[in-house]
C-alpha cells in the first residue's frame, strides 16, 4: 500500500477537517488566480487600446492625461489646439513622415435617462477604416468591424457609429438618432442630433464605450468653433462631392480646433518617428506635444499597476500562507489522536521516515487538492463574471486562459506543504511506540 | 529461533533512580514452538515483548531472532526486520480505523519492502472466517471480528515469530477459544514460533510450555 493511499485514507477518515482545510487553501489560491488573471487582462487591455498608431499629438499637459482622455476616454479633455496642427500631418511639414493622421475632438458626452454618461468623440471615417487595435494571438492586426450597419461617411456630417457596450447600455441601434450634450456632464446644452449608421463589433477596448460622430458635424456644434479673426479674408467653402442636399456648410479651417491627433508614421521613412518627435516636441512652437502612447502606457503600468499587483499578490500570498498554517494546525492538532495509529504502523514495521513521509504526503495532498480546487474556483468565478464584465466594460475576460505564474503554483504548493507539514511529520517521527501503545512494563 | 541472554532494561524514576524492569539471564523458544508467558501486572511482560520486537531497546544483553541480534541492528533495519519476521497481536487489536479489513491486513505487508499481496491478504481473512467482510472498516466489525483481522494481519508476512500480548483479554469467552485456535493452527501450519502473554488459566492450560515471568525475569522477583 503506497504512502499516497495511506495518507488519502487518513484524509478520508477526517473528511470534514480535511475538506475545510483544503477549502481555505482553495480560497487563497482562487484569490491569487483572480489577481493574476485580472492583472493580465488589464495590462493586455491597456496595451491593445494604445496600439495602431505611433503618436498622439495634443496640447501641452501631462502625457498621462493625453493618453487617458484620448485612448481610454476618461478624465477631463485637454485644451484643444488649432486645426493647423492636423493639417501639418495631412499636407504640411510632417506629411512626408505621416502614413495616417486621425483627428480626435473631445468634450461632448451622451447622457442616458438612467444617469449613465458616454463620451462622444468627433473623428473621421479613417478611425475605423484605416486604424487597427492590438493584434490577435497570431500577431495579425485586428481591424474594426461592424456588428450592424456601416462606418459613417466623411460627407455626411451628422452620421455616427457607436461602440458595442455603448450600444448595449444606451439601447441605441442603427437608424436611431441621438443628441450629444456639450461638456462631460448630464446637464450640458444639447447639440444637433446624429444618426446612428453603424454599431461596432466588440473590440475589448475603451472604444466600445464611446459614441463616434463625424468630426465635421462635431465641429459645427454650439461653442465648438473659434471666433473668426476680425478682418480675416473669407475662406473658400469646403466642398464634399456627395454631401446630402441641404446639409450645413463645413466649418472653415481657421475656426477649427482639435483635441488630439492620432499619428501613424510612414513606414517607408525610417526616421519618421524621430522627425515627428523632434519637430513637434523640440520645435519653436510649444503649443503642442507628441507623446508615444505605448511608452506612456508602459510607464502607467510600471508606475501604478505593477505596484498595485505586487500589493495584491503579497496579500494573496499571505492568505495562502495562512491557509498553509491552517493545514499545519489541522494536522498537528490531529497528531495526538493519531499518535496511536502511528505507533501501530511503527509496530507493524514502519520506519520513522515512513510515518514522517505519510504525514508529509498528507500535507502535500491537502495543499495540491486545495490548490487545484482554487485554480478551478478562480477561473470558474472569472467564467461566471466574464459576461457581466464584458457587458459593462467591453473587456473580454478569457476565463480559461492561464497565466504563466499559475504553472508555478503546483510546485510552489508542494514545497510549501512540505514546509508546513514538517512540524507534524516530526511529531510523527518522534512517536514513542512503546509508550503510545500503552503498557510501559 | 528466539534466544535472550542477559537482557536488562530499567526505567528511570522521576526521582532519577533507575527502576529495573527486565533482567533475563536466558530465555529461548525453538522454531514453531508455542509458549505461554504468565505473570502479574507490572512484572515486565509487555516490556519483554517490546524488547524482542525491537520497539524498545534493551539496556544490555542480546536478543537473537532468527539468527540476528535485534539489539545490534540500526533502527531502520530493525523496523524492516520486525515487519518481515515478527508478527504482533495486541490486546486492543490496534486496527487502523481509516482502513478496511483487507487494507489493515495489507498494511501489515506494506513495510517489508515488497509489494503487498492483496490475494494473500484476502485469503488470510477468509481463513479467519472474514472473507465476506473484506471492505468493512473496523467500526463496522464486532470485537471478535476485529481481533480476527488482527490475527490475519500478524500472519500476513509469514513471520518466524508471533508475539501475542493478551490477545483474548478484550473479547467474550465465546470468541476467546476461536481466536486461540486460529493463532495455534496458523502457527502450526506455517511453523511460526509463538510467545503468548495471558492471564487466562483457560488459555494457558492448552499450551504444553508455560513460563512464569517471575521465574524468567530476576527483576520481577526483586520487585
Amino acid at each position: 500500500m503506497s504512502y499516497f493511499k495511506i495518507a488519502w485514507r487518513n484524509m478520508q477518515e477526517r473528511a470534514l477537517a480535511s475538506s475545510l482545510t483544503g477549502l481555505s487553501m482553495a480560497l487563497g489560491v482562487a484569490l491569487m488566480v483572480l489577481v493574476l488573471v485580472i492583472h493580465e487582462v488589464v495590462v493586455a487591455q491597456l496595451s491593445n487600446d494604445a496600439q495602431g498608431y505611433n503618436f498622439i499629438v495634443a496640447g501641452k499637459g501631462s502625457p498621462y492625461e493625453i493618453v487617458l482622455t484620448t485612448v481610454f476616454h476618461v478624465g477631463k479633455p485637454l485644451y484643444p489646439i488649432p486645426w493647423k496642427y492636423y493639417q501639418k500631418f495631412v499636407d504640411g511639414e510632417f506629411a512626408q513622415f505621416t502614413d495616417l493622421a486621425v483627428p480626435i475632438c473631445l468634450g461632448d458626452s451622451y447622457p442616458t435617462e438612467d444617469g449613465q454618461l458616454f463620451r462622444v468623440v468627433g473623428t473621421t471615417p479613417d478611425m475605423f477604416n484605416e486604424l487597427s487595435y492590438g493584434a490577435d494571438s497570431q500577431g495579425n492586426e485586428k481591424r474594426y468591424e461592424f456588428s450592424s450597419g456601416r462606418n459613417f461617411r466623411q460627407s455626411h456630417f451628422f452620421e455616427a457609429v457607436i461602440g458595442s457596450v455603448a450600444a448595449n447600455r444606451t439601447g441605441l441601434k442603427v437608424g436611431d438618432r441621438f443628441q450629444p450634450s456639450h461638456g462631460i456632464s448630464v446637464d450640458g446644452d444639447k447639440h444637433d442630433d446624429f444618426e446612428v449608421v453603424g454599431i461596432l463589433a466588440p473590440t475589448g477596448t475603451a472604444n466600445d464605450r464611446a459614441l463616434f460622430v463625424n468630426v465635421e458635424g462635431f465641429l459645427l456644434g454650439e461653442r465648438h468653433a473659434r471666433a473668426p479673426k476680425p478682418g480675416a479674408k473669407p475662406e473658400p467653402p469646403i466642398v464634399f462631392a456627395d454631401a446630402p442636399p441641404g446639409q450645413r456648410a463645413a466649418l472653415p479651417f481657421s475656426q477649427r480646433e482639435v483635441t488630439s491627433i492620432l499619428v501613424r508614421c510612414n513606414p517607408e521613412e525610417m526616421m519618421a518617428p524621430m522627425q515627428i518627435d523632434m519637430g513637434v516636441n523640440k520645435g519653436d512652437d510649444l503649443t503642442a506635444q507628441a507623446v508615444a502612447p505605448v511608452s506612456v502606457v508602459e510607464r502607467l503600468q510600471a508606475s501604478f499597476l505593477a505596484p498595485m499587483r505586487l500589493i495584491l499578490l503579497v496579500l494573496t500570498v499571505m492568505i495562502v500562507i495562512v491557509a498553509g498554517i491552517s493545514i499545519l494546525v489541522s494536522i498537528y492538532n490531529s497528531m495526538s489522536e493519531r499518535s496511536h495509529d502511528i505507533a501501530v504502523m511503527r509496530a507493524l514495521g514502519a520506519s520513522r521516515n515512513a510515518v514522517m513521509a505519510v504525514i508529509l504526503v498528507e500535507s502535500i495532498l491537502l495543499s495540491i487538492l486545495g490548490g487545484l480546487a482554487g485554480l478551478v474556483l478562480g477561473h470558474g468565478v472569472l467564467a461566471l463574471a466574464s459576461p457581466v464584465v464584458e457587458y459593462y466594460t467591453g473587456v473580454t475576460v478569457r476565463a480559461w486562459s492561464f497565466t504563466w505564474q499559475e504553472t508555478l503554483l503546483v510546485p510552489g504548493l508542494v514545497a510549501f506543504a512540505a514546509l508546513v507539514g514538517f512540524l507534524p511529520a516530526l511529531s510523527a517521527y518522534r512517536t514513542d511506540v512503546a509508550k503510545t501503545l500503552g503498557g510501559a512494563r | 529461533m528466539l534466544v535472550l541472554e542477559n537482557v536488562r532494561k530499567a526505567y528511570i524514576e522521576p526521582s532519577g533512580e533507575p527502576l529495573p524492569i527486565l533482567d533475563v539471564e536466558r530465555f529461548e523458544i525453538a522454531a514453531g514452538e508455542q509458549v505461554v508467558l504468565r505473570g502479574r501486572s507490572g512484572c515486565g511482560k509487555t516490556t519483554l515483548l517490546n524488547c524482542i520486537a525491537g520497539l524498545t531497546t534493551a539496556d544490555s544483553g542480546t536478543i537473537m531472532v532468527n539468527g540476528r541480534d535485534v539489539t545490534k541492528l540500526p533502527e531502520a533495519t530493525r523496523d524492516r526486520f520486525r515487519a518481515t519476521y515478527i508478527g504482533f497481536v495486541f490486546q486492543t487489536f490496534n486496527l487502523l480505523p481509516a482502513f478496511t479489513a483487507l487494507e489493515n491486513v495489507m498494511l501489515g505487508m506494506t513495510f517489508t519492502g515488497s509489494k503487498p499481496d492483496a490475494v494473500r491478504a484476502a485469503q488470510l481473512l477468509a481463513d479467519v472466517g472474514l472473507g465476506h467482510r473484506l471492505t468493512h472498516k473496523p467500526r463496522a466489525l464486532s470485537v471478535g471480528e476485529q481481533q480476527r483481522v488482527a490475527v490475519a494481519r500478524a500472519l500476513a508476512n509469514r513471520p518466524v515469530l508471533l508475539l501475542a500480548d493478551e490477545p483474548t483479554a478484550n473479547i467474550d469467552p465465546a470468541h476467546q477459544q476461536h481466536v486461540i485456535d486460529l493463532l495455534r493452527s496458523a502457527c502450526e501450519r506455517e511453523n511460526i514460533a509463538m510467545l503468548l502473554v495471558t492471564h487466562s488459566p483457560e488459555v494457558s492450560q492448552q499450551f504444553s510450555r508455560i513460563e512464569e515471568l517471575e521465574q524468567v525475569n530476576r527483576a520481577a522477583r526483586v520487585a
